[in-house]
């Protein structure tokens, strides 16, 4: 029989642990479990034939660490072969008269991806991909992918077994006592991502004993509509007399697990410390159960690494802002490469309460599908908000979704056959939740009622695909009433009749209604309310609106969505007060004013850090006051020449920062604190610079710098480069662990003059001598510097740098020297 | 480890005794944060703090720069990290033999003269690892290239904080040690001295760290999570 068909009326009991009883067997620390299929096969056999005369279904073949990171080809296809072989030796010797089954086993390849390790996501794929057709042809009845601590993995290694078998796959994840993978994942975001790739069965296994794991397994069940399923150990880990034993027997573990089998958990067995007896009890007491249906819980979600988001209880905002339409200095930002400007206007954004990203990089001059996958992965890296990837590509679509970390959501589609045969077998591949718009081939309809005809249409086309109701989110589309005063009651009767006809979920870009009009927030966030009110379920929004998010908490503690009103309290009490604030420096224009001006607890302690003689601006740079120094700079852009601030203000505050470092008056974080102050002020001079014609005026000489090949520490680097740029220099950061020849490939595009590399391992040094070696063949103008906790002069000079910079002062000081010689 | 400790003592130990890790879990209230030590590790030297409360034997007593500024950027650093980080640790214990020339032998290859030192006299030996876990990444990537000062900070807290577990759990093996008569040698890291961070991937197998502490290293050795650390501590009888 199909498992697929044996699982839908009964339980399946899994096997139980194998690595302690090999370790048992004589298993040497550090010796590879899986060579033992073909060394010690008796063993292996006698082991997997005690799982099957317990009541075992599903045995895990002995192909736990079987990866090409770990044997060569043809190793691994042996092992992997004989793997089988085994199992089905097991299978026909055992006295049990139950369905079985032999399932290819994968576990993690043991790299972390990046960004938190050095491994690509595409490089993990190739290598489950390996293995998965190794265990296909070797006669695998389906695929256990288990004790996976990262999403990122899990996703790589689910998405190999799709893209190369139709074997039904299980999905298993490996939770801390937190309740949540070692890199953050809980449950919800779990189920999220890995139903939306259509898993057949998930749950947890290994790390914790079943009583320990009730917590996660409820989780699941709340939010799963596939089977769910469990392995755990045999409770905690202790030490007795110097060996490990562990501290839950068969009659307790069967007991817990027969509550779990009550509660709807589906699929069950044993990791560590487990053995057929423990098996042996789960099914005795599961005899006279019988199996919870598995249902469709009906669950709009999203998820990012960390945590999902759900739609159709309380209005989710998603915060328009990553997007370049009507934006100059995003604009700007996008054509140069400009990461950190786009992270930024994220990670404001999340500040300000959004819980989704809306990302959309799309400028006719950019290689958008590239653009997207790096502002997707970069933004991940940064903050756990799940993204929108908003696109009207189907390649940049494609790029973006199969690089997330998650289940994302996907904008968009509309009623146009075209568009929906480009994106619904993305989404069916990859998961995700779908925005769909209202309109088709005919356009956008007058009439809430066509605008319904037309969301029908698309949940019929979805269905074709797989992809359910549930997720999808009709926009019913925001026009403006200045040019038709009827076009909002039309969208407010839209969403009434989508959301509470059809049952789905719906969202708007609210914004669109009052284009054209005066005072456009009032309008919006009135419009706002009220599609609220006809169940608005989303809404792409501006976080930065007051406005907005007035009527956002409002509404939340009037629809008893906000539990004694605490999130609203919390809100109101961060407003600004209206009165009028007193103390806070104005525009002197470029006056030198005393110092100390609205600066709190001067003169305190002799830090260095307070100067006399300087201007507000000034003192709020040297301070490290960010906040004050952006706002100073609005002031003074009023009636002063962008260009004049930074010369007259900016750069002197920089210097006297500058040579109190390097006087050691202040110390590496204030030099930093301050350094951040100015960047916020440069911010504000370049939005205003964005404005006219010309840019953002000249730059110095380009600077490329990056973390060598191997290392993943960065934070010097990250020290130097934003020292550089607030001392003008363009600089172009490559990352971290950045292979040799990128960094001369760009310093070859760029004709850049300077390089600084950095590591802080002396076993990266060696790839910072071949950069440097690269470099001098293919780049002999650059002049190298180095840098990192490792490096010294000695070292330095060894491998060839120009110059070795203590710290981001003296590299500073290095490169003006650079660009003086050069302007000679 | 107290039997341990006691068979080692009494020369009762099973030599053929099969190496398991032990796991631990701290937990963050045990571990008060030294905020002297968080900014020495961001580069602001000790000189310069002053503190707050009415002295070390205060509750309240914290180090805190003369900067205000500062002083209220690591507040709101240590306020990031709360409830962010787990503290964990695996350890395992062994006899110690030596080869011919001397060497200590561990259940991997290393020749270095150092280990070989900092081990004179020890008749069995502690296997530590230690992480704080993947959230202290999360939170640099948060903030190190848009807020560097709070990333160095953060990289500052992660230091101490780490290094804090290691101290906390090698006070207990100190102290353990004593109680036996035993004493235990300063604990000595891979990349000490000549002994290389090529040894890493052993001891972390030894130890299980990858399945238990989510422990993994890249291609040149590195630990994710980036606070991580392992060691080695001698026991002389």
């Amino acid at each position: 029989m199909n498992i697929r068909e044996y699982m839908k009326d009964n339980f399946i009991f899994l096997d139980g642990g194998m690595g302690t009883l090999l370790q048992e067997a004589g298993l040497k620390p550090g010796e590879l479990p899986e060579r033992w299929n073909v060394t010690h096969p008796e063993e292996i056999i006698r082991i997997q034939k005690g799982y099957y005369d317990a009541g075992t279904n599903v045995l895990l073949a002995n192909t736990f660490g079987a990866n090409c990171l770990k044997f060569d080809d043809e190793e691994l296809e042996q092992l992997i072969n004989a793997a089988f072989d085994n199992a089905r030796k097991a299978q026909r010797e055992s006295i049990g008269k139950q369905e079985k089954f032999i399932a290819l086993d994968i576990g993690s390849l043991g790299r972390l991806l990046k960004p938190y390790g050095d491994f690509e996501f595409e490089e993990a794929v190739a290598a489950y991909a390996k293995t998965v057709k190794y265990g296909v042809k070797a006669g695998a009845d389906l695929v256990f992918i288990e004790t996976m601590n990262d999403s990122y993995d899990t996703k790589a290694a689910l998405l190999a077994v799709k893209e190369n078998c139709d074997l039904p796959v299980f999905v298993s994840n490996a939770y801390g006592s937190d309740g949540k993978l070692m890199t953050g994942a809980n449950p919800a975001s779990m189920v999220a991502m890995l139903e939306g790739m259509h898993a057949d069965a998930i749950g947890a296994n290994c790390s914790l004993g079943p009583a320990q794991l009730i917590g996660v397994m409820e989780e699941y069940l709340e939010y799963a509509s596939i089977p769910v399923l469990i392995k755990p150990n045999a409770g905690l880990p202790r030490d007795e007399g110097g060996k490990t034993v562990f501290d839950v027997y068969p009659e307790e573990f069967s007991d817990v697990i027969k509550t779990l089998l009550e509660k709807g958990v589906r699929i069950v067995g044993g990791c560590c410390g487990t053995t057929p007896d423990y098996i042996k009890a789960v099914v005795e007491k599961a005899a006279g159960l019988k199996p919870v249906p598995v249902t469709d819980k009906n669950r709009s979600l999203i998820s990012s690494y960390t945590h999902a988001v759900e739609f159709g209880i309380s209005p989710i905002l998603i915060g328009e802002r990553i997007n370049p339409t009507g934006k100059k200095r995003f604009q700007q930002a996008l054509r140069e490469n400009d990461i950190d400007y786009i992270l930024n206007e994220g990670l404001k954004q999340a500040d300000a309460g959004v819980q989704v990203l809306d990302v959309n990089v799309g400028l006719p001059e950019i290689n958008e599908p590239e653009m997207l996958e790096t502002v997707a992965k970069e933004l991940q890296a940064v903050t756990d908000l799940p993204l929108q990837l908003d696109t009207s590509d189907p390649v940049a679509m494609e790029r973006g979704l199969r690089c997330y970390n998650g289940k994302a959501m996907v904008n968009s589609v509309n009623g146009k056959d075209e568009v929906m045969e480009a994106v619904f077998p993305l989404v069916a591949k990859y998961g995700g939740f779908v925005v769909a718009l209202t309109l088709d081939e005919g356009g956008i309809p007058e009439t809430a009622e066509a605008r319904v005809k037309i969301a029908e249409k698309i949940i019929k086309k979805a269905a074709e695909y797989g992809i359910a109701k549930k997720d999808l989110i009709f926009d019913p589309l925001a026009m403006t009433i200045s040019a038709d005063t009827t076009a909002a009651l039309a969208t407010i009767q839209a969403v009434h009749d989508i959301r509470h006809g059809l049952g789905v979920n719906t969202s708007l870009g609210v914004s669109n209604v009052s284009f054209g009009l005066p005072s456009r927030n009032i309008i919006t966030s009135t419009f706002f309310a009220l599609t609220m009110e006809e169940g608005l379920s989303a809404a792409i929004m501006n976080p930065y609106a007051m406005e907005m998010m007035n009527v956002y908490h409002a509404f939340k503690a009037l629809h008893n969505l906000d539990a004694n009103c605490t999130e609203y309290i919390t809100y109101a009490q961060s407003l600004p007060t209206l009165a009028p604030a007193t103390g806070t420096p104005t525009a002197g224009s470029g006056s030198a004013n005393t110092g100390g001006n609205g600066a709190q607890g001067s003169g305190t302690g002799s830090t260095g850090a307070g100067e006399t003689g300087v201007s507000p601006l000034q003192n709020a740079i040297i301070r490290g006051m960010k906040e004050q120094a952006g706002k100073i700079t609005r002031e003074l852009l009023k009636d002063t020449k962008p260009l004049d601030i930074v010369q007259q203000e900016v750069i002197p505050a920089l210097d006297i920062v500058g040579k109190n470092f390097e006087e050691k008056k202040v110390y590496l974080p204030q030099l930093l604190m301050a350094a951040e102050a100015s960047k916020e002020a440069f911010e504000e001079i370049k939005k205003e610079m964005a404005k006219s014609a010309d840019g953002a005026g000249p730059k110095r000489c380009s600077f490329v710098i990056a973390t060598v090949h191997g290392d993943i520490h960065d934070i010097g680097k990250n020290i130097v480069k934003l020292i550089l740029e607030n001392y003008g220099f363009d600089v172009h950061d490559l990352g971290k662990d950045v292979p040799e020849q990128v960094v001369v490939d760009k310093v070859v595009e760029l004709h850049a003059p300077l390089v600084g590399l950095s590591a802080l391992m002396t076993t990266t040094v060696p790839a910072m001598e071949e950069t440097i070696r690269l470099l001098r063949e293919q780049a002999p103008w650059a002049k190298v510097t180095v840098g990192g906790a490792v490096m010294t002069q000695e070292y330095s000079d060894r491998i060839g740098a120009d110059k070795y910079c203590r710290d981001a002062m003296e590299t500073v000081r290095y490169a003006e020297e650079v660009e003086k010689s050069l302007n000679k | 480890m107290k039997e341990f400790l006691e068979n080692l003592k009494n020369k009762t130990l099973n030599p053929e005794a099969v190496i398991t890790p032990i796991h631990v879990e701290f937990d963050e209230e045990d571990i008060p944060v030294k905020r002297g030590e968080v900014l020495r590790y961001a580069g602001y030297p000790a000189a310069v703090l002053r503190t707050k409360g009415d002295g070390k034997n205060d509750e309240s007593y914290i180090e805190v720069p003369t900067d205000e500024e500062l002083a209220s950027r690591l507040e709101s650093v240590v306020g990031l990290c709360k409830g962010e980080l787990t503290y964990r640790i695996s350890y395992c214990f062994f006899q110690l033999n030596r080869d011919a020339d001397g060497f200590p032998i561990l259940p991997f290859e290393q020749h270095s003269k150092d280990l070989k030192k900092n081990l004179e006299n020890c008749s069995a030996v502690i296997i530590v690892a230690a992480t704080i876990g993947a959230g202290i990444d999360r939170l640099i990537r948060r903030y190190e290239r848009t807020q560097v000062a709070t990333g160095l900070l953060l990289q500052g807290i992660g230091a101490e904080r780490v290094e804090s577990l290691v101290d906390l759990f090698n006070d207990e093996v100190n102290s353990n040690a004593a109680e036996f008569g035993l004493k235990a040698h300063p604990r000595y890291s891979p990349g000490y001295g000549d002994l290389p961070i090529s040894v890493q991937p052993h001891l972390l197998k030894l130890l299980d760290a990858e399945k238990r502490l989510g422990i993994t290293l890249n291609a040149s050795y590195m630990m994710s999570p980036s606070k991580s650390v392992t060691a080695i501590i001698g026991i002389e009888a």
